[in-house]
């Protein structure tokens, strides 16, 4: 009777439950920031990983799609981890956005988000081609995935593909976005990816909304608003040109 | 008070957004264009506006700072609600295509980085 009560309780208010789980996770990967690395590996970042690992778990354990909050009691996790938080939040990180270092990276950012779009595309394409298809609807659906799950599906259905393309489609949309997650932190010293103009162009060649979004907190919070600038346009140039002038490139080839 | 700084930043993201769909219904596609951003770009006119005629005062802009720094926790809990068994159900065409193009992706930063600078 006392669990199911908890159990009650924490999926009734999940939104709260969400908090109080995140809070915990990120304490528990601060500590460990700490005292195994020193501090030189962000909090945040182990904090991403561990919340995909749990999302795995979720996934392995309910079968279901949203990760851990496919859990009653994690439900709120969708809520507080979904688009509409995560945007709200994006937005308020522009509050006292320097822009004059916005007007200097203008041009370079709207090339990144071209570059960005057709270099994805041609390399999911290439790799479709690679393990053997064909048709260009395939090979154009495949290649959207790789610009991101949304620009997948989007094509896919514009161009009629079959649904276990589709889903390829989308699981290299989720792979490239999890890789972004994970590596940003580890590729920006690499990379330059340490001041707003260079993670404008970080945001329009990556593009996947929820990977710069991590990527950028697992590194440093205050370039977020630059690279969330950039990446807020990728998806919508993508749905407009994948299905367009790319599916017909990809079909006089 | 705070609410007025919440309510400004809800006003620029529905604003934002609503322009992001209108674009992408103008150009036919059944995507928001850069909602987000737009949004960006309206709370920072709005905020050095309303700072300089209105005078937002130190508790009002505290409910925009507290959502900003609740964005990582935000980050967090979208990354435990991502579907990783699907990622990595896909298989190699899935893998290979994915970590090619985050790994070439960021070859180019340093690339665009010094064409623009010139």
């Amino acid at each position: 009777m006392f669990f199911e009560i908890f159990e009650n309780v924490f999926s009734k208010n999940g939104v709260i439950t969400a908090f109080l789980f995140v809070g915990i996770i990120l304490w528990f990967s601060y500590f460990l920031s700490d005292k195994l690395t020193n501090g030189r590996f962000h909090g945040s970042a182990i904090a991403i990983i561990l919340g995909l690992i749990l999302a795995y778990l979720g996934g392995v354990y309910t079968g279901g799609s949203k990760g851990l909050a496919d859990i009653s009691i994690f439900s709120g996790l969708a809520i507080l981890g979904g688009s509409m938080f995560r945007d709200f939040a994006i937005v308020a990180t522009a509050y006292g956005l320097d822009t004059k270092e916005l007007k200097k990276a203008g041009a370079a950012g709207v090339l990144s988000l071209f570059v960005g779009v057709i270099l994805s595309f041609v390399i999911g394409a290439s790799v479709a081609i690679v393990y053997g298809y064909t048709d260009p609807v395939s090979i154009t659906t495949i290649g959207a995935g790789a610009v991101t799950f949304i620009v997948g599906p989007v094509t896919g259905t514009a161009l009629g593909a079959s649904s276990e393309v589709m889903a390829l489609s989308i699981a290299t949309g989720i792979i490239k976005s999890i890789l972004v997650m994970i590596s940003t932190p580890i590729f920006a010293p690499y990379v330059g990816l340490n001041n707003p103009r260079s993670a404008l162009i970080y945001g329009g060649l990556m593009g996947t909304n929820s990977g710069v979004a991590a990527g950028l907190a697992a590194t440093d919070p205050k370039l977020v608003p630059y690279g969330a600038m950039t990446a807020t346009f990728y998806t919508g140039l993508g749905c407009l040109m994948v299905p367009t002038i790319l599916f017909l490139l990809v079909n006089t080839l | 008070m705070v609410i007025y700084g919440v309510a400004l930043l809800a006003f620029s993201f529905l604003s934002g957004i609503v322009l992001g769909d209108l674009l992408g219904s103008l150009l036919g596609i059944d995507a928001n264009l850069g909602g987000v951003g737009i949004a960006m770009l309206i709370l920072i006119f709005l905020s050095n506006y309303l700072k300089i005629n209105l005078n937002l005062s130190k508790v009002s802009e505290r409910g925009i700072t507290f959502w900003s720094a609740i964005y990582v926790p935000i980050v967090v809990a979208m990354a435990a609600k991502q579907n990783v068994l699907a990622a990595v159900d896909g298989g190699m065409i899935a893998i290979l295509g994915g970590s090619l193009a985050v790994l070439i992706s960021f070859l180019m930063i340093p690339v665009i980085s010094k064409i623009g600078k010139k």
